[in-house]
C-alpha cells in the first residue's frame, strides 16, 4: 500500500497534463451544456447598463493585451452588444497599447457588422494614449484636449459624438476591460473616487478577488470575472460565445484539478501516518 | 489559395504548439518561440513608443516650429513657439535617463527619476486616500445587527475578519494571550482569502488554456464551429 502512495505522490506531473488536457478538450468537441445561474456582481452589471437611457454616451476602456483574449474578449463583445441594442453612444480609449486593435476589430465585428452603427456618429475609437494614472486625471479636466486625434488620425473635436463631452460629467458610466494595471482599480482611485462616476469593470479571474471590496463598497457599479463572469452576462445578454461554450471545459477540468489535489492529500496524509506507525 | 490570415493562422498555430512542447520538456521549438516572442515584443514596443509617444508628442510640434511667424505675427508667434519650445525641457529630462549608460553621469538621471516617481506618488496618494482609505474604511463600519439572520451573520463575519487580521499585522506586542487568539483566527481568514484567490487563478490559467485549445481545434483544424 505504501509503496502505491508513494508512486501516487512521485507521479509525473505530465499525466496529469494529459488529464487536463483531455478534460479541457472533450467537452469542447461534446458540449455538456452544465447549467448556470447569474450571481448578483453579473446581474448588477448587466442592470445598471441596462439602466441606461437611450443616446446617453459611456466610456468603454479597453485595457488589456491579446494574452487575455480568452477572459475579456467574450465580455468586451458582449458589453459592446447590450450598449448598442440600447442605443448607447460608445466612445472608446485605451491605456494599454495593445488594446486599440482589441478595440477595432470588436467594433468592427458587433457594432458595424451586426447592429450597423456608424462611425463618429454612434461609436468612436480614441485609441491609446501613454501616461495610465495621468492619462485618467487629464481626462477628468477635458477629453478632447487628452485625445486631440481619433485612432484613426480624425480630429476627435470634429465627430459628432465628442458633441458636448468635456470630461467625465458629460458621461453616464464608464465599463472598462481590465488586463491587469493600469486598469480597473486605477479607474477607482483615479476616477470613481474624485469624480463620482459610475463604473462596471470585466476582469480576468486573476485580479477578481481584489475588486470585491469595491463592489460592496459601491465603488463598482457591475463586476465579471473572468469567463465564468463573461459566461454569466453572455446568457444574461443572450448570446453565446467563448465564454458560454468555455464553460464546460472549465467545469470539468476543475473537477479533475480537485481530483488531484485530493488524492495527492490521501497520499501525502497516508505516507505520514504509516511512518508514525512504524516509529 | 494562401491568404495572409491563412499563413497567420497556421504560424500561430505552429507557435502554440512548440509553446505547449515544454509541457514535455525544455526543447529547441520552445527556444525559438521563446526568443521569437520576447524579439518582436522588443520590436513592437520600441515601434509603437516612437510613433505613439515620441513623434506626436514632441518630434511633429518641434518640426512644425516656423521662426517666420514670430516677426510676422509676434504675440501669437511667441506663444505658438513658446508651446513648442517648452517641450525641450521633458525632452531634456528624457535624454537625462540614458545617463545611466555611463559610469561618471548616471548620476544626472536621478533628476528625471525624481520627476517621475514624484509625479506617479503625488497622483497616487490622491488615489489611495480618498479611493482605497477612507470609502474602504467607511465600507466597513457596519451594523452588527441589522434585523435579518444572514446579512447580520455576513456584517458580523466581515467585521471579525478585518479585526482579526488586523491583530495579526499588530506586531508591538507579542501575539499571546487573547491578541495570540485573535491573530490565529486572522490566519485563517487570510488562509481562505489566499485560498479563494489562488482558485481564481488557476480559473484563469485554464481559460487561457482553453483560449489556445478553441483556437486549434476552431480556427486551426476547423473541427468545432
Amino acid at each position: 500500500m505504501r509503496t502505491f502512495f508513494e508512486k501516487l505522490e512521485k507521479l509525473d506531473r505530465r499525466i496529469i497534463f494529459i488529464f487536463v488536457a483531455v478534460a479541457l478538450i472533450l467537452p469542447l468537441l461534446v458540449p455538456l451544456n452544465i447549467k448556470f445561474s447569474s450571481t448578483p456582481p453579473v446581474q448588477s452589471f448587466y442592470d445598471t447598463i441596462e439602466g441606461l437611457p437611450p443616446g446617453s454616451k459611456v466610456l468603454l476602456s479597453a485595457d488589456y493585451d491579446p494574452g487575455s483574449m480568452p477572459e475579456l474578449w467574450p465580455m468586451h463583445l458582449a458589453a459592446l452588444r447590450q450598449l448598442c441594442r440600447k442605443n448607447i453612444k460608445i466612445i472608446s480609449t485605451q491605456l494599454w497599447a495593445t488594446g486599440s486593435p482589441l478595440a477595432e476589430r470588436a467594433f468592427n465585428e458587433v457594432a458595424v457588422g451586426e447592429f450597423h452603427k456608424k462611425y463618429g456618429e454612434d461609436f468612436v475609437n480614441l485609441g491609446f494614449k501613454e501616461g495610465r494614472e495621468v492619462v485618467m486625471v487629464s481626462m477628468g479636466n477635458s477629453i478632447p484636449q487628452t485625445f486631440p486625434k481619433d485612432y484613426h488620425g480624425n480630429n476627435s473635436t470634429d465627430l459628432p459624438i465628442m458633441k458636448g463631452v468635456k470630461n467625465f460629467s458629460d458621461l453616464a458610466m464608464i465599463v472598462n476591460i481590465s488586463g491587469g494595471l493600469p486598469g480597473t482599480k486605477e479607474w477607482i482611485l483615479q476616477v470613481v473616487s474624485r469624480y463620482h462616476i459610475k463604473l462596471a469593470s470585466g476582469c480576468t479571474a486573476v485580479s477578481a478577488p481584489e475588486f470585491y471590496p469595491y463592489l460592496q463598497s459601491g465603488q463598482l457599479a457591475g463586476l465579471l470575472g473572468g469567463m465564468k463572469g463573461a459566461a454569466e452576462y453572455e446568457q444574461l445578454i443572450g448570446v453565446t460565445g467563448l465564454g458560454k461554450r468555455g464553460m464546460d471545459s472549465q467545469s470539468v477540468a476543475h473537477l479533475v484539478i480537485l481530483f488531484f489535489i485530493l488524492i495527492g492529500n490521501i497520499a501525502y496524509f497516508s505516507i505520514k501516518g504509516m511512518k508514525k506507525e512504524q516509529k | 489559395m494562401f491568404s495572409a490570415e491563412l499563413i497567420g493562422t497556421w504560424v500561430a498555430a505552429g507557435l502554440t504548439l512548440f509553446c505547449f512542447s515544454f509541457l514535455y520538456k525544455d526543447n529547441p521549438f520552445y527556444k525559438f518561440a521563446e526568443h521569437l516572442y520576447v524579439g518582436i515584443s522588443a520590436g513592437y514596443w520600441t515601434s509603437l513608443e516612437y510613433h505613439n509617444v515620441f513623434r506626436p508628442n514632441l518630434w511633429d510640434p518641434l518640426m512644425r516650429l516656423d521662426l517666420n511667424l514670430l516677426f510676422t505675427f509676434p504675440g501669437i508667434g511667441f506663444t505658438y513657439m513658446w508651446q513648442s519650445i517648452i517641450l525641450i525641457v521633458p525632452f531634456a529630462f528624457g535624454i537625462l535617463l540614458f545617463s545611466r549608460l555611463t559610469k561618471n553621469f548616471a548620476w544626472l538621471s536621478r533628476w528625471s527619476m525624481a520627476l517621475i516617481i514624484g509625479i506617479f506618488a503625488g497622483i497616487a496618494i490622491i488615489g489611495y486616500g480618498t479611493g482605497d482609505l477612507i470609502l474602504q474604511i467607511n465600507a466597513n463600519l457596519l451594523p452588527l445587527w441589522t434585523g435579518n439572520w444572514l446579512s447580520s451573520l455576513n456584517n458580523i463575519l466581515l467585521t471579525l475578519g478585518v479585526l482579526t487580521s488586523l491583530i495579526y499585522f499588530f506586531f508591538s506586542k507579542e501575539h499571546k494571550g487573547a491578541l495570540g487568539n485573535g491573530a490565529k483566527i486572522g490566519i485563517w481568514f487570510l488562509m481562505i482569502s489566499f485560498g479563494a484567490s489562488f482558485g481564481y487563478t488557476v480559473m484563469s490559467r485554464m481559460s487561457l488554456l482553453i483560449g489556445r485549445i478553441y483556437f486549434i481545434l476552431g480556427e486551426w483544424l476547423g473541427i468545432i464551429s
